[in-house]
């Protein structure tokens, strides 16, 4: 008991270093499935039609296949071939943050049909173009409805974030193992990364709950 | 009567899947002028204000504003000829993250491009002017209907519009609160302001419009000033006399 206490206690700061690495990679997913997810769900409602397609198909791409078989296609297939040298942070913050794009732009795309029609005729009988709409009308709104379905994927790829281990990227669960192999304190090391994945998710889940909280609008029902 | 034209409308059509929604409707509209339309819903009463500030695209016939011919095809154009027009719509259509401050400047201030302050001080003269100045803190969800409908024509007059189109103002509201918001347009028109309205309040039409225009099945059947269609001289009821004994009998 003591000397598994004892070996946590050693292993701590270097599982926790492995913490900034998972964080570090889900930031990075998660702002790649924000940037192009958001410009992706505009173009599934009101894109053309080659443009919704194309969109389809990526959606089905990342939402068909395995994480740990996207991670092996992109990091020994595509980029091998491509002659890419990304690190293992890299390419998994890459590969969930492809996939995020999917998934998010699920998340927005729901967001924007849920919003009232009228409101986009309105902004247009202004003289609004119908970029300027969706970016000064639609996306603010969309945005606010959006963060509990946020605050979920981020702890679903916070969570997946840790098969970038089979890449060999230096997070939390890399990190765990490692030392695990060597003390043979299995059980309390896990135990110890569970916690961190726990508590990581917690504060994630938590700040976006304050953050909608802060951005509430009256008539708004989430 | 000698007032200027100010909107021509000439052959106006449109069909949507297949369905002729208007055919070939002619009406004008002068400056200062109050039109009403009406008619029973499904009548293509939306369709065509919708057609005439290019929210639908017509499939043919011709529209002139002010002396000038609307080209359908340029987008410019096309946006800033809707500028031209202010819209007032049924369900209000506000935009629920803005308060009643920002649902008015934010289009002086994107598409007119005008400084922030110079748009919140436009946009309060436009709240005080349908009396809800007071609420201009508000978020729409915050406001009763009639406010909800007020604040939508402050939206709309801040662009300045040569004509207001208002699409049954008031047939969202409780009847209590119809009131306030005929009394904005009255206002408005007894300063002069062009306007084309379809509505259901015939006491209203009947003592402001300067004409109704009864609408069915996508053609104008009958148009002529209140006292004339709304009369039960002439040899036979006019059909717009007719569809009022009905929907006030609705009410009675
Ligand atoms: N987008 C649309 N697709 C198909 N039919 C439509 C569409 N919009 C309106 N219509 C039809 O056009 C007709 C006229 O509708 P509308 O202009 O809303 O009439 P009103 O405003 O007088 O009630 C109705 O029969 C309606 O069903
Ligand atoms: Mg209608």
């Amino acid at each position: 008991m003591l000397e598994s206490l004892l070996a946590v206690k050693n292993a701590l700061p270097y599982i926790l270093q492995g913490s900034l690495v998972t964080v570090g990679i889900v930031l990075g997913a998660m702002l790649i499935g924000l940037a192009l997810g958001l410009p992706m769900a505009v173009g599934q409602v009101y894109g053309t039609r080659p443009i919704r397609y194309t969109a389809a198909i990526y959606v089905w791409f990342f939402r068909g296949i395995p994480v740990l078989v996207l991670f092996f296609l992109f990091y020994f297939g595509l980029f091998n071939a491509l002659n890419l040298n990304l690190s293992a942070i890299v390419t998994a913050a890459l590969v969930l943050g492809l996939r995020g794009v999917a998934y998010q732009s699920q998340i927005f795309r729901g967001g924007i049909e849920a919003l009232p029609h009228g409101q986009l005729k309105a902004a247009r009988a202004l003289g609004m173009s119908d970029t300027r709409a969706v970016v000064s009308i639609i996306l603010p709104q969309v945005l606010r409805t959006s963060i509990p379905g946020w605050a979920n994927e981020y702890s679903i790829v916070l969570k997946d974030s840790a098969i970038a281990f089979v890449l060999g990227a230096p997070e939390i669960l890399s990190r765990t193992h490692f030392v695990a192999s060597r003390t043979y304190e299995h059980f309390a090391l896990y135990l110890t990364a569970g916690v961190i994945y726990f508590c990581l998710t917690w504060a994630g889940v938590h700040l976006l709950h304050r953050l909608e909280k802060k951005l509430y609008i009256p008539g708004y029902s989430s | 009567m000698a007032e200027e034209e100010l909107l021509r409308v000439e052959g106006l059509s449109k069909t949507i899947s297949g369905t002729s929604i208007l055919s070939d409707v002619d009406m004008v509209v002068r400056k200062g002028d109050l039109k009403v339309l009406i008619g029973p819903s499904g009548g293509g009463k939306s369709t065509l204000l919708q057609c005439i500030n290019l929210l639908l695209f017509p499939d043919s016939g011709r529209i002139v504003l002010d002396g000038r011919e609307v080209t359908f095809r340029r987008k410019r154009e096309v946006l800033a000829y809707r500028q031209q027009i202010g819209m007032i719509f049924q369900e209000f259509n506000l935009f629920d993250h803005l308060n009643a401050l920002q649902n008015v400047s934010i289009a002086l201030r994107k598409v007119r491009r005008m400084s922030s302050r110079q748009a919140a001080e436009r946009a309060e003269r436009e709240l005080e002017r349908v009396g809800i100045w007071e609420q201009k803190g508000l978020y729409p969800a915050e406001l009763s209907g009639g406010q909800k409908q007020r604040l939508s024509i402050a939206r709309a007059l801040a662009m300045d519009p040569a004509i207001l189109l208002l699409d049954e103002p008031t047939s969202a509201l409780d009847p209590e609160l119809i009131g306030e918001v005929l009394a904005v347009i009255r206002d408005l028109s007894q300063r002069g302001m062009t306007m084309l309205m379809a509505t259901h309040q015939m006491g209203f039409a009947r003592t402001l419009a300067q004409e109704i225009m009864f609408m069915e099945q996508g053609r104008i059947v009958e148009q002529g000033a209140p006292q004339e269609l709304l009369s039960h001289s002439g040899a036979e009821q006019s059909r717009t006399l007719s569809f009022c004994s009905k929907i006030n009998e609705l009410y009675a």
